[in-house]
C-alpha cells in the first residue's frame, strides 16, 4: 500500500537540545496511525514538522511521494493539543476565516460549515461567540475546523481530552467515518484504550528517539510472553497443581473467573505449546478458562519506555 | 500573498468592529472638542465680567491716567481716605480689589508705597497690567520732573524688525521659525502617538492569539512571516481609518463650533492668545502665521512625513509584534516596553531641547541618523530646513533597519508564538535568533 507520509531520519535541534533524533516513519494511506510517547518525547515537534510549522534540521519528509511543501498545507488538517479559538469572533466567521487560510474559498467554506452544523445539530451556533460555549462545545467547533477542508491527512493531538464520553464517542465515530472516506489519520495520544480501539499501526517515541514502530498486531505478537491463564474444575486439583508445577513454569493467577477450583498463570518455554498444556488440563477436569495473555498497548508502552 | 490579504482583512475588520475601538474613535473627538468648547465658553464668560478695582489716589495725577478697559475698570473712591477706610468701602462694594496710592514727593517713593489689596489672590495678567500702567505713568512723571520731553523720547525711539531671508532666497521671519518649530513638534508627537497607540495594539493582537492557543491552528496554514506582516498592515490600516475619521470629525466640529460662536475659529483662538491686541493686530498675526506656514518647505515635509512615518512605524511595529510573540501576559510586557519607551522619549527630548537652539546642531544630526530616533527627530527638524543628502542617508539607514528588524522580528515571532507558559528573558530571545 502507498505511503501517504514518509519521514526519513528527521532530526531537530533547539540549541543544545535535541528534540528529534533521526526519526523515520511510514504512514500508509487510509490507515489510522498511533503516535505514542510520554510528555516531552518529541511528538509535538514531529507533528509541527509535518505541519511545516518548523523545518527539520536533517532528514526529509515526503507527502504522497513528493517532498513536503507549501501546497500540501491544504491537504493536512491539524487539531493541536493546545487549542483555542478567537473569543470575540463569531463561530461562523472564524471557522470560515480558518478555512480560507486552508485555501477554501468563502462560499465553499460557508456551505461546508452548514453541512457540519446540520450534522451536529448546532445550526444556531453560527452567530455565537466562543465565550458563550462550553469547553466541549468549543472542541466540537475545533474538530470542524480541522476537517472542514477535507484534508487527505488528519492529525489529532489528544483529540479526546476535555470531551465528555458522549461527545468523545461522537468524535471517534466521525474519525472512523473519515477513514472510511479515505483519509489518513495520525493520532497522538497517551490514552491507550483509544489506541487499541482505533490504530492499526503505531510508533513509540521516547527521549527524541523512535524506540518502536509497526503494525499493532505484529508488535503485540512480538511482545507476548507465552503466558496462559488457566482455570480448571479438576477432580483432584492438588495433584494437577503438582503435575503442572513439575512440567511448566507457573505463577499466581492474575484474572478472575467463576466455577474453577484451580487457577494459574502458566508460562510455556520455547519447546512447549498450548496443545500440550490443554491436553493435560482436559485429562484432569473441566477447563473453565483458557486464554493467552496478550500485552495491552498500555503494557507495551510502559515496558518499552522503562526499558529505554 | 493570498493569506496575507485574508489576514489583513480580518485584522482590519476585527479592529474596526471592536467596541472599545469604536468608542475611542467617536468619543475622543467629542471629548476633545467638548473641552475646547467649554474652555472657549468659560473664557468668554470670564471676559464679559469686567473687574472693578477701587482706587484711592492721593497724588491727584495717577488715577486720571489709568486706562479703564472692558475687563478692568478703575473706580476712584477717594483722594484722602486712610487705608482702613478705603478697605471697608471697597469691601462693601465687593470689588475685585483696592489700589491704594499714597502721596510722596518723588515718584520713586510713591512707587514703593503703592499697595494692591484683593480678596483672593489676583490673576497674573491683572497684576502685570496694573504694574505696567503704573510704571509708565510714574516714569513719565519722572521725565517731566527732570525736564525731559516725552514726545522727543518717543519720536527718537527706533523699532527694529529684522528682515530675514534664507540663502535660498526665501523670505523668513521670527514667526516662520516659530511655525516651523511648532509644526515639526506636532509631526514628531503625531508619530510618537501612532507608534504607541497602534504598536501596542499589534502587540496585544499577537499575544491574544498566543494566549488563546489559536495560534497553533493558524500557524499550520500560514507562514509566520505572512501572519506577522498581515497583522501589522491590518492594524495600521485600522489606525489610519481612525485618524481619518478623527480628521473628518475635527473639521465638522470646528465648522459647528464656529457657527455657534458666530465667528471664524482661527480669529477666536487668536483673540485668546493676544487679548490685548486690537482686531487689526489679531488678523494680521493670523495672516502672518498662515503665510509662515506656506513658507515652510511643504513638499519636502509631506514626502518626508510619509516616508519617516511608514519607516518609523514599521520599525517599531516589528518590535511590538515580536514582544507580543515572546510574552504570555501583559505583565511580562513591561520589561520589554520600558527600553522602547525610553528610546522614543529620548528622541522627543533631543528634538525639544536641541532643535530650537540649532536645528542642524551636531546632536540633532546624530540622532536623525539613528533609526530608532531618526523618524521623530528628523520630522521635527525638516520644517526648519534639512539638506537633502542628510535626509537620503537617514532614510536609507532607516529603511535598511526596517528590513533587518522585520527579519529579526519574524525569527523571534516564529519561535515565540509556540512557547507557552515560560517567562522569556532577553538572553532567551537572543538564543532564538540562532535557531
Amino acid at each position: 500500500m502507498n505511503n501517504l507520509l514518509s519521514i526519513d531520519s528527521v532530526s531537530k535541534h533547539y540549541g543544545d537540545f535535541t528534540a528529534l533524533n533521526k526519526v523515520s516513519l511510514n504512514i500508509k494511506e487510509g490507515s489510522i496511525f498511533g503516535l505514542l510517547g510520554p510528555n516531552g518525547a518529541g511528538k509535538t515537534t514531529l507533528i509541527r514538522i509535518i505541519n511545516q510549522i518548523t523545518q527539520p534540521d536533517e532528514g526529509k519528509v515526503l507527502f504522497n511521494n513528493e517532498p513536503l511543501n507549501i501546497k500540501h498545507i491544504k491537504d493536512i488538517g491539524y487539531l493541536p493539543e493546545e487549542r483555542g479559538l478567537y473569543p470575540k469572533m463569531t463561530i461562523g466567521d472564524q471557522v470560515v476565516y480558518l478555512a480560507q487560510l486552508k485555501g477554501l474559498d468563502r462560499d465553499t467554506s460557508k456551505s461546508e460549515l452548514r453541512k457540519w452544523f446540520d450534522k451536529f445539530e448546532i445550526e444556531d451556533w453560527w452567530n455565537k461567540k466562543v465565550t458563550e460555549l462550553s469547553k466541549g462545545m468549543a472542541q466540537k467547533v475545533q474538530f470542524i475546523v480541522t476537517v472542514l477542508h477535507k484534508p487527505k491527512l488528519l492529525i489529532f493531538d489528544e483529540p479526546f481530552s476535555g470531551f465528555d464520553p458522549i461527545n468523545a464517542n461522537l468524535i471517534k465515530d466521525e474519525i472512523l467515518d473519515l477513514r472510511e472516506k479515505g483519509a489518513t489519520i495520525i493520532f497522538s495520544t497517551h490514552r491507550m484504550e483509544s489506541v487499541e480501539e482505533l490504530c492499526e499501526d503505531i510508533a513509540l517515541i521516547n527521549k527524541s528517539n523512535k524506540i518502536l514502530d509497526g503494525n499493532l498486531y505484529d508488535i503485540k505478537t512480538k511482545f507476548k510472553s507465552n503466558i496462559y491463564e488457566v482455570g480448571v474444575n479438576a477432580s483432584n486439583p492438588d495433584s494437577l497443581n503438582k503435575e503442572l508445577d513439575s512440567i511448566f513454569e507457573t505463577a499466581k493467577p492474575s484474572f478472575k473467573t467463576i466455577g474453577e477450583n484451580l487457577k494459574l498463570n502458566i508460562k510455556l518455554n520455547d519447546k512447549q505449546n498450548s496443545d500440550q498444556l490443554l491436553k493435560i488440563l482436559n485429562q484432569s477436569g473441566k477447563v473453565i478458562h483458557f486464554k493467552e495473555v496478550i500485552p495491552s498497548a498500555n503494557e507495551i508502552f510502559i515496558n518499552s519506555v522503562e526499558n529505554n | 500573498m493570498e493569506h496575507f490579504s485574508i489576514i489583513t482583512t480580518r485584522e482590519f475588520l476585527n479592529k474596526i468592529g471592536n467596541k472599545s475601538f469604536i468608542l475611542m474613535t467617536i468619543l475622543l473627538p467629542i471629548i476633545l472638542s467638548g473641552i475646547g468648547f467649554l474652555l472657549t465658553f468659560l473664557s468668554s464668560i470670564n471676559n464679559d465680567t469686567s473687574k472693578v478695582i477701587s482706587v484711592v489716589d492721593k497724588t491727584g495725577y495717577i488715577y486720571e491716567k489709568l486706562d479703564s478697559s472692558n475687563d478692568i475698570k478703575y473706580d476712584l473712591i477717594g483722594t484722602s481716605s486712610s487705608l482702613d477706610e478705603a478697605r471697608s468701602i471697597s469691601e462693601s462694594k465687593s470689588d475685585y480689589g483696592l489700589l491704594f496710592i499714597d502721596n510722596f514727593d518723588t515718584p520713586e517713593k510713591i512707587a514703593e508705597s503703592i499697595v494692591f489689596i484683593t480678596e483672593d489672590s489676583p490673576s497674573f495678567s491683572v497684576i502685570d497690567r496694573i504694574e505696567s500702567e503704573l510704571e509708565t505713568i510714574l516714569t513719565n512723571e519722572n521725565y517731566r520732573i527732570e525736564g525731559i520731553d516725552i514726545n522727543l523720547i518717543n519720536s527718537s525711539r527706533i523699532y527694529i524688525n529684522l528682515f530675514q531671508e534664507s540663502f535660498d532666497g526665501e523670505e523668513t521671519s521670527r514667526i516662520d521659525g516659530l511655525v516651523s518649530l511648532m509644526f515639526g513638534f506636532f509631526l514628531g508627537f503625531l508619530l510618537y502617538f501612532f507608534i504607541f497607540a497602534y504598536g501596542s495594539m499589534i502587540m496585544m493582537s499577537v499575544m491574544e492569539e498566543k494566549t488563546n492557543r489559536i495560534i497553533e491552528i493558524i500557524i499550520s496554514s500560514v507562514k509566520p512571516f505572512n501572519l506577522m506582516t498581515g497583522k501589522i498592515i491590518g492594524v495600521s490600516l485600522a489606525g489610519l481609518t481612525q485618524v481619518f475619521i478623527w480628521m473628518v470629525m475635527f473639521f465638522a466640529f470646528s465648522f459647528i463650533f464656529s457657527t455657534i460662536f458666530g465667528i471664524d475659529g482661527s480669529y477666536d483662538s487668536g483673540e485668546i492668545m493676544l487679548s490685548s491686541n486690537n482686531e487689526a493686530g489679531v488678523s494680521s498675526f493670523v495672516l502672518e502665521m498662515i503665510s509662515a506656514f506656506m513658507n515652510l518647505p511643504l513638499t519636502n515635509i509631506f514626502i518626508a512625513f510619509i516616508l519617516y512615518f511608514i519607516g518609523g512605524y514599521l520599525l517599531y511595529a516589528a518590535i511590538f509584534a515580536s514582544i507580543g510573540a515572546a510574552i504570555d501576559n501583559q505583565a511580562d510586557a513591561q520589561q520589554f516596553m520600558i527600553p522602547i519607551t525610553l528610546i522614543v522619549i529620548i528622541a522627543l527630548y533631543v528634538g525639544i531641547l536641541t532643535i530650537p537652539e540649532d536645528p542642524n546642531g551636531i546632536v540633532a544630526q546624530i540622532f536623525s541618523y539613528i533609526p530608532f530616533t531618526s523618524p521623530i527627530v528628523m520630522l521635527m527638524r525638516i520644517p526648519n530646513g534639512v539638506p537633502l543628502y542628510e535626509q537620503i542617508i537617514s532614510l536609507t539607514i532607516l529603511f535598511s533597519s526596517v528590513v533587518f528588524m522585520i527579519w529579526i522580528g519574524a525569527k523571534i515571532y516564529r519561535i515565540g508564538i509556540l512557547m507557552y507558559g515560560k517567562k522569556v528573558t532577553y538572553g532567551e530571545i537572543i538564543k532564538w535568533l540562532k535557531y
